[in-house]
């Protein structure tokens, strides 16, 4: 093979690399990517696809969290303080999961408009407010400031 | 006093960085040997005061100083004596107090060890080590000072996130860092190259070490904090494809293409331009690594605190360090030019493979990782990358990666014998058809995939073990021989197959753990009892137990097979009072072939608890694979061409004169 044949093997390799793994993420990408989305944004927006996994951000809305007779299903609204949205979720809550806190929910939303979660998170420590939940708040106008500054630690 | 004599340590060893990050690269370039010789005793002073300021640090955590701000926000009397002193780096600034004493390390090794390298090479690689001590001394002093006073100080601390209380952490960021550091050694020496102009088989050599130590430790750190999450978070996972997961884990993929690059360098004195790229951006993604850890664009159990003046900083100084290596090698790189080119079928060609399936496999990672941040800047939306991305993109690649590494590593180097190895490989490629074949049997529902996996997995292993039955002849000569011969084979070998054969390892518990795992999520009342794959789980109830610093809510379950009792397993809820916080604490039950899992969750008020248990098949063979990994390291580590100072040549000689 001459020295030009060998180096156009190794350039073909290399670009046919790159372009796997292009094609690779822009497919990912199109299906594995999760939208954030604040309670106002669910409620007053039109356009948001139904049949994708989406995170909705917000405070647990104080006195919503109920369990269900099976023990093992939670229910409760996420609130960005203008909107709420009902959330159902089976599984165990995290330590973390308080009535009034910030939290992240991650599933799909159902026909009836209630969000049926398969992840909740909230694995920060009391004081910590998720910066989306953070920003879904200052969306709505409802922000605060102060305590809970996504500075872990700082009101205590 | 303790602690302004810390304060004044940081700054005395800023000054001492500064003089080494200059005064011999000046000396370097004049061939001044007084101003090269700076270099050894600055480099020693820095560490020495580094080393004094994370003693005075230890000491106010050690009994407990609550006058210093860092131990008041961060420890508590109560605590164990072992979380006060993993305290230390249990928060932001004693964490980047702790990179730094692990920089001066390296540095000082270098000025202790380094006393065979070519004087200029040396004074230039201890002074690109001396800039950035430099630039991470002023961080720590103008943003992040450790040492700050309170004033009332406050009679008890705060307390550790207690997430952060356990053992497996206590030692994870000692080991990342080490890793991430140890990629600092890679960077001043390609930096150092290319300043000189000249990257030789030596020069590899020198680097290969180096990067080895830095591998090692962190495939060790990021093994620790894998399990860490498996058994403190209560999810039953064990890696989550997390930005800060992804941001230890790029310059691992980059670290490891840099192992095998250098390796081509060092035997075919090829490959250089792209070796010492690599040097570069390995040791960049451990900084954009630290910087997205640190600056709290990421949210997650690591993000200490968000401080805009600090990311800025951090940024800056990432900026300049890449942005300045990248722009030193795009002038200087062109200058590298020599070593031959190579047939695509070779070892050296199998080697270019796994860089560019490396090298990819870390930029899908960090596109994943990196684009919520990029969508966010320019307002595209909030969006998050999750598992199935990485799942569909970087495991496609690495199924080709898998399947050549046996064959790569039995390839002669210069021009290989592609279907020859494979004639040799051929009980490797029955092997992986036999285990994918039983796995299609004992599955039933026949997973392919999975079976596939499994298959490559003992493929890895199989060719792994034949490679080292080759070079030692086993069965082809008396046993006698064999043993010889396998003595005698270089460390680097064994450090290889060892390596390659953790992987396959890793890949079957991986496989195994992610395709037949069995969860259960249910109520449980005492005396109830749970099938689970085999086994049988019965709640025998939970009451109140004390600890040191928090009291535990602990559930006893007895895991039995077939009425045969195996275990008690005690799962617990730790409430932290002076952390008003929670912890889930799993109780798992180890075999060689399983885990069983158990997580207590809430009272249902009715008597009845919320458990969540799980099978996971196969999963401690994912840390006895990356134990092996690391031995493979630090095997090859020993090896005696690496060995600094061994009288090499002295030894080529002798070989080929019985030869």
């Amino acid at each position: 093979m001459t020295r030009k044949r060998r180096r156009l093997t190794v350039v073909f390799l290399g670009g046919l690399m790159l372009a796997t793994a292009a094609a690779l993420v822009l497919t990912a990408f199109e299906d594995n990517i999760v939208f954030f989305h604040t309670p106002t944004d669910i409620a007053t927006r039109a356009d948001l696809p139904k049949d994708r996994r989406l995170r909705i951000g917000g405070l647990v809305r104080e006195e919503s969290w109920t369990k269900a007779a099976d023990g093992l299903t939670h229910k409760f609204a996420v609130t960005d303080l203008t909107h709420d949205i009902r959330v159902a979720y089976k599984g165990i809550i995290p330590d973390l999961f308080r009535e009034g806190q910030g939290v992240v929910v991650e599933g799909r939303l159902l026909p009836d408009g209630s969000f049926r979660a398969d992840e909740v998170l909230a694995k920060h420590d009391e004081n910590y407010m998720p910066p989306e939940v953070a920003a879904a708040l200052k969306k709505s106008g409802q922000w605060q400031g102060g305590a809970g500054d996504g500075k872990p630690g700082a009101a205590e | 006093m303790i602690a302004e004599i810390g304060h004044y340590a940081i700054a005395l060893a800023l000054m001492l960085a500064a003089v080494q990050g200059t005064l011999p690269l000046i000396g370097a370039h004049r061939s001044d040997a007084a101003l090269m010789g700076v270099a050894g005793p600055a480099a020693r002073g820095q560490f020495l005061f580094v080393a004094l300021a994370f003693g005075a640090l230890t000491y106010a955590y050690v009994v407990s100083d609550f006058s210093v701000a860092l131990v008041a926000d961060n420890s508590h009397t109560l605590k164990p004596m072992l979380y006060k002193i993993a305290g230390v780096w249990g928060n932001h600034e004693g964490s980047m107090l702790l990179w730094i004493l692990i920089l001066a390390l390296f540095g000082l090794m270098v000025a202790e060890f380094g006393r065979n390298l070519p004087a200029g090479l040396r004074a230039r690689v201890l002074a690109v080590q001396g800039l950035i001590g430099t630039g991470f001394l002023a961080f720590l002093l103008f943003t992040s000072n450790p040492f700050l006073r309170l004033d009332p100080a406050p009679f008890e601390g705060q307390g550790l996130n207690p997430l952060l209380q356990d053992p497996g952490l206590a030692f994870h960021p000692p080991f990342l860092y080490l890793g991430y550091v140890g990629f600092s050694m890679a960077f001043s020496f390609a930096v150092a190259a290319l300043i000189e102009g000249r990257v030789d088989p030596a020069w590899a050599r020198w680097v290969r070490p180096w990067t080895l130590v830095a591998w090692t430790a962190l495939t060790i750190g990021i093994a620790l904090g894998s399990w860490w999450a498996y058994y403190e978070l209560g999810w039953g996972g064990w890696w989550f494809w997390d930005p800060v997961e992804n941001a230890s884990f790029l310059p691992w993929l980059v670290g490891t293409a840099l192992l095998h690059s250098a390796l081509v360098v060092e035997r075919r004195d090829t490959l250089k331009s792209w070796t010492v790229l690599l040097a570069i951006i390995a040791f960049g993604m451990s900084l954009l690594g630290t910087f997205l850890v640190r600056s709290g664009v990421l949210t997650s159990v690591h993000t200490f605190a968000t401080d805009p003046e600090r990311g800025v900083f951090i940024l800056g100084l990432l900026i300049v360090v890449i942005g300045g290596g990248l722009a030193l090698y795009a002038v200087r790189a062109p200058a590298l030019k020599g070593g031959g080119l190579f047939a695509p079928v070779s070892r050296e060609g199998a080697l270019v493979l796994n860089n560019l399936l490396l090298a990819t496999a870390a930029a899908v990672v960090l596109l994943g990782t990196l684009y919520p941040l990029m969508l966010d800047a320019v307002d595209g939306g909030k969006v998050s990358v999750g598992a199935p991305f990485f799942n569909a993109t970087f495991v496609p690649l690495m199924v080709p990666l898998l399947i050549a590494c046996p064959i790569g590593a039995m390839m002669a180097w210069k021009r290989g014998d592609l279907t020859g190895v494979l004639g040799r490989l051929k009980i490797a490629v029955l092997a992986a058809l036999g285990v994918a074949l039983c796995t299609v049997v004992i599955d039933g529902d026949t997973d392919i995939v999975a079976a596939l996996a499994m298959g490559i997995a003992a493929w890895l292993v199989a060719g792994a073990a034949l490679d080292l039955a080759e070079r030692t002849g086993l069965f082809r000569m008396p046993f006698g021989d064999t043993l010889r011969r396998a003595a005698n084979l270089p460390r680097s070998a064994w450090g290889t197959a060892i390596a390659h054969s953790a992987l396959g390892i890793m890949v079957a518990g991986i496989t195994a753990s992610s395709s037949w795992q069995t969860e259960r999520i249910q109520i449980v009342r005492p005396g109830d009892v749970v099938e689970l794959a085999g086994y049988e789980v019965t709640f025998r109830g939970a009451g109140n137990v004390p600890g040191p610093n928090y009291t535990a809510l602990r559930g006893t379950f007895d895991l039995t097979a077939g009425g045969r009792k195996i275990a008690t397993l005690y799962p617990e809820k730790r409430s932290y009072p002076a952390e008003k916080s929670n912890t889930t604490e799993a109780a798992i039950h180890t075999t060689p072939l399983a885990d069983v899992y158990v997580v207590l969750g809430d009272a249902d008020g009715k008597g009845g608890w919320a458990t969540r248990m799980y099978h996971n098949p196969l999963v401690p063979w994912i840390w006895a694979g990356a134990i092996f990994m690391a031995v493979g390291g630090m095997v090859s580590l020993s090896d005696r061409r690496l060995r600094v100072g061994a009288p090499k040549r002295a030894a080529r000689k002798a070989a080929e004169a019985a030869a």
